[in-house]
Parts: structure tokens; sequence; C-alpha cells
């Protein structure tokens, strides 16, 4: 966040949209501040992918206002279209066209004059690791050479607002490292993202600001550290090897939450060192062996747990 | 206007790159011409009698076959189409700010073209055949006016079809269409030949002016109101095709 960007990149009041009868988004609002990331977290059927088709002027909205780069999504979605790039599930690639003649068409379509489009094709392909794939055809692509490649192409026009949707859904921890670097860079050159996922630790790596929508609804925003905060789902996990350790663990910890069955205790952690370090002395001090411990960090199903009261599999028998 | 031309060249490229829609476009015609030529065209030679035509079968037969050029060139166009939209890269193109239809136009202008080229094929191999036209310039030039004008028609009626359909499978019945309905039409034998039902149906669908006027361009047989049935067919299918695939694109994609 700057202190000269007064407007916000994208600006969302009161958005709402049914698809025959059914409330998909019911009522959202945002600001995305211009050269940050904002991640829209949600499981799969939130209205994630449709928040984003209407944002970058794909469908329709029912109500509310939006501005994208200073622009109203009803008035001037045309204005929007030149400063907006759109990298996502529904976007894609030509596949009888090569790598290159990809970029040639994108460049050609966004009127840029032969010697720069050529340039920033060469600049493109070089930047995302695909110059030798370059005068092969797409079909032959693999999912991670497809998804930088689709993002290359959004990139030609050198948009100010990038809409990634789950751009790192389905590949290899490899690419997804390599997505991550590279909306880094674009986000360090004063481009502002706005990127759907599924994954908390995707949002946590990356975003400045985090949302999540749970049943066309926002359930809460804020960054990374406000939405971990308070949340129970972290916690070590701490086995016995009889019933009289796990008695005598309980004794010397308080209130934990046991499993008697499995022989385990469940301690609520944030994963700080010193305060594990601190538990595993009392253990030891009340003369306990412990036989393992692991250690859960917070994933999505207990952010959703804890913001909707639900888990994130059973949302649609809740509703 | 330059994004037109970009999706045309895109297009070009396309065939380029898939030359199974050409194959398709002319690979069908061509059996059947050789069906139609070589296995009936002794018998239906005798059957239509001169008083119907004058000369072999083959200079009967040639204008329907190319009717269905056209008409498998649609096929190939609805397919391209569909794959666009299910693809995905038409919601790309329309995230950007470059005319709306372009598109569209780069598929009907590509398509024209394709389809022109393969009805020359087809015209080759008749020839080779012993199709023996005898056309006048004029009535060849009316000739490619006409094909390009029955190109158009069905060119924008298959981008409704492929914009309208959820998967390739889906532009089926476009393809039994064009299929069929020739050989509902004075395409193979004149519908006079025909009975009932069948007979009014082939003397009033769009196909039979058509191909009655193609013949009679390219044989240099007089063609009388044919003509002007044909173009009127061709110039209301053209425009109710282009009006639907405006509608059906300008929807929001599912």
């Amino acid at each position: 966040m700057t202190s000269t960007s007064s407007v916000p990149a994208i600006a969302v009041r009161g958005l709402r949209k049914s698809f025959k009868g059914t409330v998909v988004l019911d009522g959202i609002g945002l600001d995305v501040d211009e050269g940050t990331i904002f991640a829209l977290l949600g499981p799969n059927g939130a209205g994630k992918t449709t928040v984003v088709r209407i944002l970058s002027t794909l469908i329709g909205a029912d109500g509310g206002e939006v501005r994208v780069a200073g622009h109203d999504l009803a008035g001037e979605p045309d204005s929007i279209r030149a400063a907006i790039g759109v990298t996502g599930q529904f976007s894609a690639v030509d596949n009888l066209l090569t790598g290159e003649e990809n970029l040639v068409l994108m460049a050609h379509l966004h009127h840029l004059d032969r010697a720069a489009g050529r340039r920033r094709v060469a600049e493109l392909l070089d930047q995302f690791d695909l110059v030798e794939a370059a005068r092969k055809p797409a079909a032959t692509y693999s999912g991670g050479m497809r998804r930088r490649l689709d993002l290359a192409m959004t990139l030609i026009g050198d948009p100010r607002v990038i809409f990634l949707d789950e751009p790192t859904t389905g590949l290899d921890p490899r690419s997804r490292r390599m997505m991550w670097q590279t909306i880094r860079r674009l986000v360090a050159g004063g481009v502002t993202i706005f990127l759907t996922t599924q994954y908390l630790d995707e949002a946590d790596e990356l975003a400045d600001r985090i949302a999540v929508l749970d049943h066309g609804k926002l359930v809460a925003v804020g960054t990374a550290e406000e939405l971990k905060r308070g949340i129970p789902g972290g916690h070590v996990r701490l086995q016995f090897g009889d019933g009289a350790g796990l008695d005598a663990a309980a004794r010397a910890l308080g209130e934990v939450s046991r499993d008697d069955e499995a022989l385990t205790l469940q301690v609520p952690s944030d994963g700080n060192v010193a305060a594990l370090r601190a538990l595993l002395d009392r253990l030891e001090l009340a003369g306990v062996e412990v036989d393992g411990l692991s250690l859960h960090t917070p994933d999505l199903d207990d952010v959703f747990f804890a913001l909707t009261g639900h888990p994130t599999e059973t949302t649609e028998a809740h509703q | 206007m330059t994004d037109a031309i970009t999706m045309v060249r895109r297009n070009f490229t396309h065939t380029l790159r898939n030359p199974g829609a050409m194959i398709m476009t002319i690979g069908m015609p061509l059996v059947l011409l050789l069906v139609f030529v070589g296995v009936f065209g002794g018998a239906l030679n005798v059957g239509i009698g001169p008083a119907q035509h004058s000369g072999s079968y083959i200079d009967y037969v040639v204008p329907g076959i190319l009717l269905m050029t056209v008409g498998y060139g649609g096929t190939t166009t609805a397919m391209a189409v569909n794959r666009d939209m299910t693809a995905g890269i038409i919601s790309r193109f329309r995230t950007m700010a470059i005319s709306r239809t372009s598109v569209l136009t780069g598929h009907v202008v590509g398509s024209v073209i394709r389809t022109l080229v393969g009805t020359g094929l087809v015209i080759g191999v008749a020839v080779l055949l012993g199709f023996r036209p005898a056309g006048d310039p004029v009535q060849w030039l009316a000739t490619i006016g006409l094909i390009a004008l029955l190109a158009l028609a069905l060119t924008w009626l298959a981008v409704g079809v492929g914009l309208l359909a959820k998967t390739a499978e889906g532009t089926a019945p476009f393809t039994l269409v064009v299929q069929l309905l020739p050989f509902l039409s004075s395409a193979f034998v004149p519908p006079d030949s025909m009975s009932g039902a069948v007979r009014w149906f082939a003397a009033h669908e769009p196909f039979t002016p058509i191909i009655d006027s193609l013949r009679g361009l390219l044989l240099g047989t007089p063609i009388g109101d044919s003509g002007v049935a044909a173009v009127a067919w061709c110039v209301g299918l053209a425009l109710a095709g282009y009006l639907w695939a405006r509608a059906l694109f300008r929807r929001d994609p599912s």
C-alpha cells in the first residue's frame, strides 16, 4: 500500500449474482489497494470464480457497484479490459498455435508495433522459461508450461490489475513455487493481483490481505496473521504408549483434549518453538514418556470451521 | 478491423496446422461423387433421361456435390468455434479490449475462403472424372459468387451451432442436416421423380433452387427463377445465422 494511491485498484460494493434462482454471490464488498496481492480463499463452489468472472467483465452482475482500475464496470467495461489481465481456469491458450504464435497473437491484439511486439514476445518466452518450447504447439505442453504460457499471454499488454483464478491448482510443487515467484515479481513491479485459491498456505505465502468466501458471502477479511489468530486448528498431537502415560500427561498439562482409544492428547499450539519446548519440559518434569509428537498447523478446513462453524466438505449439507 | 484481420490470420494458421479440416470438407463429397458417378451413374443416367437433362450423370450431380462440400465446410467451422468456446480462448478474448465479434469474423472469413478452395478442388477432381462445365466467364463468376454466398450463410449458421453446443458432439445435428438435406433435394435425382411428401419437400427446400442455379450456371443452361430463389434463401439464411450467432455470442458465457 502506498500513500499516493487514494483510489483502490479494485472496489466492490454489494455485489450480487444468481444463476437460475440460486444465489451465488450474496452482497460482496471488498477493496484492493494498488500494488498489493489480494487472495480470495474458499472451497470449491464458494463463488470464487464467479467473482473473478464478474470483475474481469466476462459476465454481468445482478447488483452492486464495481470499480476496477478506476473505471466503472457497468459503464466502461472496455476501459477495464484495457487495464486488466486474466489467467485462470477458464482462460486458455490456443492449442493449435505454438507458444510463440500464441504470444504473437496477443501482441497483435494489443496493437503492439512489429518490433515492440517481437521484443516483448522474446522477453516473455525467456522470462517464463519457454524458449526451447517456443516453436512447439501448445497442445504438447505440460500443465505447468501451459500455465506459464497462459500467464505470459496475459502479461503481453502490461496489465495494471491481474486476476489469477486458482493459478496453482493442479501444479506440481516446483511449478507452484515458480508461479509464486512470478507473482511476487509482478507485484514488486507495481501490479495489483487478485487471486483465488483453495489453499491457505498459498494465501498465507503471497497475499497482503485475504478474504474468506463461503456460500457467496465474505465471512472474514484481513491479513493472514489476523485470520489465523485464534483459529483452534493448530495443535500439537502427543502419542503415548499406554493409558498410564496418557493419564499422567493429561494431569500434567491440564485442559487438553484426549483420545483414550488412540492414546493421544491434542494441545493447542500456534507452532511457537519456545512454547513447544516448555510443553516438553513440563512432560519431562512429570516423568511422562512421550512416544511420538506431531505438529499440526491450521489449514483451510480449520479456518473454515472456525469462521463458519462447519467444515468445508459438508457445506452443502449444512445449507 | 485490425483485430478481425488478426483473427482471420489465426484461422488460416489453424487450417494449415490442421489439414484434417480440409480433408473433412472435401473427403466425404468426393466419396459420394465417386459412388454416385461410378456406382449409380449408369442407372441414374437412364432413369433421369434426356428430357430432364442432357449429357452424362456426372454433369447432373456435381452441383449437388459442391453444395455438400460447402455443408461439410460448415461442419468443421461449427467444431472449430465450439473448440474455441470450450477451450476457453474466447473467454480470454472477451476480457481483452478488442473488437467483440472479431473472433467470429475470423472464423467466418477463414471458413468461407477454406470452403471456396475446397469446392475448387472438388471441381478439379470432377473434371478429371469427366465433368464438362460449359458456362461462360460471367456464369463462372456467378457460380463462385453463389457458392461464396451459400458458404457465408451456412458458416454463420455453423457459428451459431458451435456457440450453442456444449461439446463438439453437440454440433452433430448440423452435420446431419447438411448431410441429409441434399438427398431430399435435386442434388442426385430430380424431385419430379420422387413421391408424395418427399417430392413436395424436395421442391421447396432451400437447397433445390441453389443446386438448380449452380447446375444451370455450370452447364450454361437457363436457370429460370431458381436464381432469385437461391440468392433469397442464401441472403435470408446468412442474415438469420448472423443475428442468431450474434445473440448467442452476447449471452454471458456459462
